[in-house]
């Protein structure tokens, strides 16, 4: 047998971690409290990630981890590797095959389907954080559904760039209710959160909190009328598979400054260079 | 201490409640579907669905009320030894078991605080029937509506005006489960409205 505990949480803390998901989606965007263990990775690791992996993978289920888009970063292969280990999971690299996908900043450029289930790591949970640091304040602000000096900061941004300069971690409003960080991902993602067909779970290990997001949830970028949210990206195609409407990371090519744009989701450029996509900068 | 309250739980409790809290999570992500639930044998009153979600999410540190004739020997005993949850009134449960009728009246529950809305019950409500008929569900999880065989809908609609707060519901039916959370609005399904206005 094996010298782990099913995907290595023993059972009682895996009850408490499902006890805080299921109140997560009966209550879109509130962060629920829960008691994180130590993971056998540093924080930052996304421990809040694989805590929530832990608590909703079966043996049965085929699991992805990408970060920042790559699956085949340090990060990705070792949380892969450690549920293939403790909890007998398959795991793919293609999105369109996984039943549970691990994200650390990024949301798959495929649209993904009922079925699956998106956990994101999370640093810092409490979007009201940078305006107050005290928890029992932002948790007042919240349950009172004070959310104007959020609106003056992004207001400020616009008065001293011309527009909203956040451009990750860019925060949402859930069904008209709570204001919500949707982690880290680039402001590019925001509208794929709302309306998505799979369940939206995210894991914040060093603030110990769990919030999720329904399937077909209302989720609306904060803007204004007369600055609206654009979700922008790069201006250019990817430089590998061609497309013109995918995420794109900068990369410096060669010592004299050479850059190249490619598509942050490997998986989605990979699939496209097969299906015989090329971009301008593709051997 | 009778023989089938030592049996009864999941065959591999670590793979067994892995695959049956699934069940619960999609149920309740997706209010009005209807999900199999298995692996539990817990005695009667007790459904194997209603066994499986109790010995998945509850322990030591959920307290339970027993409504009506849940509250029985073979129930309490059977959850005490696989679950080790201490029985409460229904004013300071985390998860409430019962037929609907002898959950009532709702009022008495946690419902969650301003702050901490999640500091509420949940309850789970054995029904004689789980179809996809009589009352229209829309809200968070569900594409544009559902329908679900809720024992009535006026509870649910106050329940719903309570949100943020409010109670949580799971409905098990022999193998099978739904779920309503707080968050979803229940009308009666024109079809039986019409019934209604043609009986009046
Ligand atoms: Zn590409």
């Amino acid at each position: 047998m094996t010298e782990y505990n099913f995907a290595y949480l023993d059972e009682q803390t895996k009850r408490m971690i499902r006890r805080a998901i299921l109140k997560g989606l009966a209550i879109p965007g509130y962060q629920v409290p829960f008691a994180s263990r130590e993971m056998p990775m540093p924080y930052g690791w996304g421990t809040g990630g694989v805590q929530v992996s832990a608590a909703v993978l079966t043996p049965k289920d085929t699991f992805k981890v990408i970060d920042q888009g790559a699956d085949d970063t340090t990060n990705a292969v070792s949380i892969r590797t450690f549920f293939q280990r403790t909890a007998g999971v398959a795991t793919t690299t293609a999105t369109s095959d996984a039943t549970v996908i691990q994200t650390r900043h990024r949301i798959p450029e495929e649209p993904l389907h009922e079925g699956q289930i998106l956990v994101y790591q999370v640093p810092i949970p409490e979007p009201l954080r940078f305006l107050e640091p005290r928890e029992s304040e932002t948790r007042k602000m919240h349950s009172l559904e004070e959310y104007g000096l959020m609106h003056v900061k992004l207001y400020e941004d616009i008065s001293r760039h011309g527009h909203i300069a956040t451009s990750y971690a860019y925060p949402v409003k859930v069904e008209g209710r709570y204001v919500m960080d949707p982690s880290p991902i680039p402001k590019f993602d925001n509208p794929k959160l709302g309306d998505m067909a799979a369940i939206q779970l995210f894991g914040a290990g060093r603030e110990q909190r769990i919030y999720a997001l329904p399937p077909y949830t209302q989720v609306v970028s904060l803007d204004f009328e007369d600055h609206p949210f654009e979700a922008s990206k790069a201006d250019h195609p990817c430089g590998m598979c061609g497309a013109t409407d995918s995420y794109l990371d900068e990369l410096i090519i060669d010592d004299l400054g050479g850059r190249m744009f490619v598509c942050s989701d490997s998986d989605y450029c990979e699939a496209r260079q097969a299906t015989g996509h090329k971009g301008k900068d593709a051997a | 201490m009778q023989a089938n309250t030592l049996s009864g739980g999941f065959a591999d409790p670590a793979v067994g409640s892995a695959h049956a809290f699934r069940s619960v999570m999609e149920a309740m992500a997706r209010p009005g579907t209807i999900q199999d639930i298995e692996g539990a044998a817990p005695p009667a009153p007790l459904s194997p669905a209603m066994g499986a979600v109790l010995l998945t999410l509850c322990d030591t540190e959920t307290p339970i009320y027993l409504a009506g004739d849940m509250d029985c020997d073979a129930a309490r005993a059977w959850l005490a030894f696989h679950t080790g949850a201490p029985f409460v009134g229904p004013a300071h449960c985390m998860f409430a078991v019962g037929k609907w009728d002898a959950l009532a009246p709702l009022a008495v529950y946690p419902i969650g605080t301003s702050e901490y809305p999640d500091r509420s019950a949940t309850l789970i409500v054995e029904c004689s029937e789980l179809a996809a008929s009589s009352a229209t569900l829309t809200g968070p999880g569900i594409k544009d509506q559902a329908t679900l065989s809720l024992p009535e809908v006026e509870a649910f609609q106050a329940n719903r005006t309570l949100f943020p707060l409010g109670l949580d519901f799971i409905f098990t039916c022999g193998e099978r489960l739904a779920a309503l959370p707080r968050s979803t609005e229940v009308s009666r399904s024109s079809s039986e409205a019409i019934a209604q206005v043609g009986a009046s």
